[in-house]
């Protein structure tokens, strides 16, 4: 089993309060791995410093075997590793097209280009037609972003990180605030990404979680609780307790 | 139309030229021709509006707010004139560039700097190294002339076949030559995946960075370019006027350009431009009404703009300048006090 992307002993404090304890994960390649855990137990953390936003204080991160720990957040994208936010960070005065574009052009090299004009390469084009379409956008490409429904905007946050072709993408909280009639499109999206992505998932909506993931590691208070099968961790007393009063695990 | 042309055709909208805008330039143009007695005041509000071109390029598009561009203005003006005044290069166009770079160096080594804060931050470095080359400036006297500035400019003919003359017609069509010459660079840079990146920068620092974008750099690299561009604004007001003197790097000239921003708006390029008309234009009208007061009526007007908003006064005031910007842009105006479009 290739490992993706690994933390060793990973440790965050701010202030007096230690947010990630001891965390050691192992995400195996094309694995669809579920990072769950109640409220304030420190996930989105975790996320923030496996992409460079947070210094962890002790502690590695590896990317396919490499030390990442130290990398900035634009270099870690670069070498595979990308993410959607839990609210959505986009360019609100920026449409679809020209969101997308950007993101392709900085994979391809072409970011720094400050001659030749956007829209002038026909590979970057093909690309951004093909997530344009595979997501829902085409019809909206010349929107300003901020005018998107909130849908919309969800599948352009995913979109986005899609571009950037990850090798190990994080989802975090990808159908966070989608109304009922737009959950469809986005389960469908995070459904049909590609085998060979491995795909960690940070997730409050346990059908999401129970339907999706073929891995899920439990975190409470910044540290590892269990983690296993789906089937294991839903029978797992510990985890019952966790989530008793909360929400109620159903397989 | 298949979806990657149609996409290809969509993503160069913006980049394409839109018939406001020749119309702009030819106006521009006719200015030169049909107002032969204004030659000063309007070379004065090209290159200012060269310079709110230059601050609209990183406050308009990469979000960096500055009350010191005079720093660079200032640099380009006194290295234009050092070289004129030694003779070390006597073609104008020649020591203009060299002017630009000096000023380009400047930003360079500042914008490592700029970079660390954010806006208030940001604010107060820009002022503090602004205020630092005023003092310089006065402190080395023996290269700079102190208080008297640089004097006895002898400048040599443009390309040494067109000679400044007294009616300022050549150093007018001079100066629209390179503000042309400019803005026809920055709309290419703006519209490249570079510009681009800008946008979005200043859009979304953490979003900019989590798709791969170098952050930093790509700040850099806009600050030193602007800087050049304020050099070369400083260096045509030497060149064009044969003075260089501490008032190039003074505060008023920094808050100027935020001002002619305010009222043009950023983002779109025309803004500096048709900031600096407007801007000159109610100077000129309020110093002939009240020539003790015109400042008060200034502020007014800008407090007007602030307080009355952009959302009203589109629909009011500024429904032409608005007709304007959409046929020149191709998008809407931003015409707001630039801190608060974060």
């Amino acid at each position: 089993m290739t490992i993706a992307l690994e933390t060793r002993n990973l440790e965050k404090t701010f202030g007096g309060l230690r947010v990630t304890r001891d965390l050691s994960l192992r995400i195996a390649q094309g694995a669809r791995h579920a990072l769950i855990g109640p409220n304030g137990a420190g996930k989105t953390t975790v996320i923030n410093q496996l992409t460079g936003v947070l210094k962890p204080n002790s502690g590695r991160i590896l990317l396919e075997g490499q030390d990442i720990t130290d990398l900035p957040v634009h270099r870690r994208v670069l070498r595979g590793l990308s993410r959607t936010f839990q609210i959505n960070q986009l360019y609100a005065d920026l449409t679809p097209l020209e969101t997308i574009g950007l993101a392709v052009s900085e994979r391809l090299g072409h970011g720094g280009d400050w001659w030749r004009r956007m829209g002038t390469r026909s590979d970057v084009n093909g690309e951004i037609a093909d997530l344009l379409t595979r997501f829902h956008l085409l019809d909206v490409m010349n929107e300003q972003t901020v005018t998107l429904p909130y849908g919309k905007q969800r599948l352009l946050e995913i979109a986005v990180a899609i571009a950037a072709k990850p090798r190990v993408l994080l989802l975090d909280e990808p159908a966070a605030g989608v109304p009922e009639s737009e959950r469809h499109d986005i389960l469908a999206v995070v459904g049909s990404l590609p085998r060979d992505v491995t795909v960690l998932l940070i997730e409050h909506d346990m059908d999401l979680v129970f339907s999706f993931a073929d891995r899920i590691s439990v975190l409470v208070s910044g540290a590892l609780l269990t983690e296993g099968p789906p089937d294991q961790v839903a029978r797992d007393p510990q985890v019952k307790a966790v989530y008793l009063g909360e929400e109620a695990v159903n397989v | 139309m298949s979806a990657s042309s149609d996409v290809g055709f969509h993503a160069q909208r913006q980049a394409r030229w839109h018939y406001g805008e020749a119309a702009f330039w030819l106006v521009v143009l006719a200015c030169g021709f049909l107002f032969p007695s204004r030659y000063l005041i309007m070379t004065d509000i090209l290159r200012l509006a060269l310079f709110a071109m230059s601050l609209d390029l990183i406050l308009g598009y990469a979000g960096i707010v500055s009350l010191g561009h005079a720093a660079f203005f200032g640099v380009g003006a006194y290295a234009a004139g050092l070289l004129a005044l030694h003779g070390i290069i006597n073609e104008p166009v020649l020591a203009l560039i060299a002017a630009g770079l000096a000023a380009m160096v400047l930003g360079f080594a500042a914008s490592f700097l700029v970079i660390r804060g954010v806006d208030l931050t940001r604010l107060m470095v820009t002022l503090g190294i602004a205020l630092l080359l005023e003092a310089l400036a006065e402190r080395f006297s023996n290269i700079t002339g102190g208080t008297d500035g640089l004097q006895g400019i002898d400048m040599q003919p443009i390309l040494g076949q067109i000679p400044f003359d007294m009616f300022g017609k050549a150093g007018f069509f001079y100066s629209l030559a390179v503000l042309f010459v400019l803005f026809l660079l920055a709309r290419r840079i703006v519209h490249s995946p570079f510009g681009l990146s800008l946008r979005a920068i200043k859009n979304n620092p953490l979003r900019a960075a989590a798709i791969g974008i170098p952050v930093n750099r790509r700040l850099i690299a806009i600050y030193t370019v602007a800087a050049f561009y304020a050099g070369i604004a400083g260096a045509l007001f030497t060149q064009t006027t044969a003075i260089a003197s501490l008032d190039v790097f003074a505060f008023e000239r920094s808050a100027d350009l935020m001002l002619v921003l305010v009222i043009g708006g950023t983002g779109y390029l025309y803004g500096g431009l048709i900031g600096a008309v407007i801007f000159r234009i109610l100077q000129e009208v309020f110093s002939t009404i009240t020539p003790q007061y015109w400042q008060f009526w200034i502020g007014l007007v800008l407090v007007v703009i602030v307080l009355v908003g952009r959302q009203r006064l589109h629909y009011g005031v500024l429904y032409l300048p608005n007709l304007l910007i959409k046929q020149i842009g191709g998008r809407k105006a931003i015409v707001t006090v630039p801190e608060s479009d974060a």
